[in-house]
């Protein structure tokens, strides 16, 4: 059969002008939940980036003199307003420019610092390593909700890092919490990718011309591990937006100084609004936090996709 | 075999300690348990704080703080609790028997639905069906416990009364107000939406799991071997493919014990459901120290038992594991 010979060698042909860097573009941009994903998250963030634009309300402004309370969704009040008459609509987008930003800079803080972890107990091995893993393993077993109200209380005391934090309720204090909390996950991902990476020719070649321990982490491990890094940031991000929600929800989230707001406290009202059928209170900022959750994830999981090319996902 | 499970629970003691050590620690600085008894008792004298220091071990040194404690945890000389001065092991016991109720219902209910969805979504990966569950699972992670129950709730408890005079599920307890005894029916009707909020978590990730399981061993050499003996395609779904497919997910459902636990600690905490979720949150907002060492020591000593459970399963169901 001359027809699929030809195909074959073609095909061979095409993957092999392509570097592995496109490639991965290549297979990521094949997943369509993935883009439409990506498509979603960036008009998000160019709407919420331009708040005073399209933010139809000050974040702590009612919309109309009082009785203004509660009321349902209409022209004046797209989705409607809260207990004290503000328009939902523009708090959402106050809020969710404040949870995103919780998450981006959590993210980056635990990346950075999981990525370094990961990488020199990875590399390192021995003693270094066992006790970091077993630190993660102990983490990662408890119930999620019970160390990170621990954790936040003990931060919290401790008066020395409060310049650093600043005051416990505050965003950065969150922005902290989260970057202390999600290193863990990130450093056993890198570790992992790491392991595999260090018995490997290129690894040796650098070791065997003399390269110093932090040149080899630098120059050869982490560039190798920028596909589990970026999919651990995903994780990082989402998992802040969510841990910010959940905390707030149960009332140990950033408080609402000068009506401030975030998804977490948007969705710690919804539950008051809940019993007395308030409905629009709790459903549009659960959609977001939804959409935004379900976007990243999407994200993260094509990107896993992509950039292990081993990962065959069993479709074929 | 068994010298290697009587190393693995010996080891788990030492461990124990360890981790209620830094629990310890960690709630000493965290909640400050004697600032909080002064604030939930102003009027108590000195004596009464420095008896209340003495039993619970909160010793400015805290290696010997910490002795203390343990040796009147062991004793049965358990402190109370610092809000109207309650018994810790009534309160502890009914809050370990609700949840371990309402978290052995979610856990069979979703076990059992996740792994009949991951089957049929290995069966023909990359179909309608698998796409279908594959994507409610994903669906079903990413969606915090928390915004599943609001709007279940509002939709069954809320809207349904709105709409058909009388709500489906009640929203909160176990029981109605001023019921006495046991009624099969009013508790289940009253687990029946917690259940649900827990049980969509377990099923999305036991669904998963079973799906990429099942996958890898439906394609490896013995599957096919066991398909060139002729043996029928049922048999060798449920007794070469299944079997092999499960051995990973024990490990899994033991690591996985604490995901389970932080779901039900929100879903009770909506509910309003006396189990250990909503008897942590009460007494850590409160800083009730005697309170929170015990059901620590529940929690630490679960996720371990567990671990070790994976364990020696993994051991005793693949063959291929060595011990050493």
């Amino acid at each position: 059969m001359p027809g699929s010979t030809q195909g074959f060698d073609l095909n061979d042909k095409i993957e092999s002008t392509y570097s592995p860097r496109q490639m991965a573009l290549r297979r990521f941009m094949a997943n369509k939940a993935a883009v439409v994903s990506c498509f979603i998250l960036g008009a998000l963030t160019l709407f919420v980036v331009l708040a005073p634009f399209t933010a139809r309300y000050g974040v702590n402004e009612a919309v109309q003199v009082p009785p203004n309370s509660f009321l349902t969704p209409r022209t004046q009040a797209w989705l409607g307003t809260d207990d004290i008459g503000r328009d939902l609509y523009s708090r959402l987008i106050y809020g969710v420019r404040v949870s995103l930003l919780i998450g981006l800079a959590s993210g980056l803080i635990s990346v950075t610092l999981g990525a370094l972890v990961g990488a020199v107990a990875g590399f390192r091995g021995g003693k270094f390593d066992d006790i970091m893993m077993r630190v993660t393993d102990l983490f990662l077993a408890f119930p999620f909700l019970v160390s990170l109200l621990v954790v936040r209380n003990v931060l919290g005391a401790l008066t020395w890092l409060r310049p650093i934090t600043g005051d416990m309720s505050s965003v950065r204090f969150i922005i902290f919490l989260f970057g202390i909390f999600g290193w863990m996950g990130v450093a056993r991902i890198v570790r992992g990718q790491v392991l595999s990476l260090k018995e490997r020719e290129f690894v040796e070649a650098a070791r065997a011309v003399g390269a110093s321990r932090r040149y080899i982490i630098i120059r050869h491990l982490l560039p190798n591990s920028v596909g589990p890094i970026m999919v651990a940031l995903t994780f990082s991000i989402v998992g802040a937006i969510i841990g910010e929600s959940t905390l707030a929800f149960f009332g140990y989230g950033p408080q609402a100084g000068d009506g401030a707001t975030s998804l977490g406290i948007l969705v710690g009202t919804a539950k008051g609004a809940v019993l007395t059928g308030f409905w629009w209170l709790a459903v549009f900022p659960c959609m977001a936090l939804t959409v935004i959750a379900l976007s990243i994830n999407f994200i993260g999981d094509a990107l896993r996709d992509a950039t292990d090319p081993r990962l065959d996902r069993g479709a074929k | 075999m068994f010298r290697y499970i009587f190393r693995r629970a010996a080891w788990s003691v030492p461990t124990l300690m360890l981790v209620t050590f830094m629990v310890y620690i960690a709630l000493r600085i965290g909640t400050n348990p004697v600032e909080s008894y002064k604030r939930i008792n102003p009027r108590a004298t000195k004596e009464k704080i420095q008896e209340y220091i003495d039993i619970n071990g909160l010793d400015p040194n805290y290696v010997k703080g910490y002795f203390t404690w343990l040796k009147n945890f062991l004793t049965g000389n358990w402190p109370r609790s610092i809000k109207g001065s309650r018994e810790v092991w009534p309160a502890l016991k009914d809050a370990m028997a609700n949840t371990l109720r309402l978290g052995t219902v979610a856990s069979v209910v979703g076990i059992f639905f996740g792994l009949i969805t991951g089957v049929f979504a290995a069966l023909k990966p990359g179909g309608r069906r698998d796409i279908f569950f594959t994507t409610s699972a994903f669906v079903g992670i990413s969606v915090p416990p928390f915004i599943s129950a609001i709007l279940l709730q509002l939709l069954f408890a809320v809207y349904w009364q709105r709409w058909f005079g009388s709500s489906l599920f009640p929203t909160s307890g176990v029981y109605p107000a001023g019921h006495v005894g046991f009624n099969l029916f009013l508790m289940l009707k009253f687990m029946a939406l917690p259940t649900i909020v827990v049980a969509i978590q377990i099923v999305a990730i036991y669904s998963r799991y079973m799906r990429s399981s099942l996958i890898e061993v439906l394609n490896s050499d013995y599957m096919r071997t066991a398909r060139s003996k002729g043996i029928s395609e049922r048999r060798i779904l449920f007794n070469h493919g299944m079997r092999n497919a499960l051995i990973p997910l024990v490990t899994i459902a033991a690591l996985d014990f604490g995901s389970i636990v932080g779901g039900l600690i929100i879903t009770e905490n909506i509910f309003s459901y006396p189990g250990m979720g909503l008897y942590f949150l009460k007494s850590f907002g409160e800083g009730d120290f005697p309170l929170l060492m015990p059901w620590m020591v529940v929690i630490v000593s679960s996720v371990l038992a567990f671990n070790l459970l994976a364990d020696i399963a993994y051991a005793w169901l693949d063959p291929r594991i060595r011990l050493e």
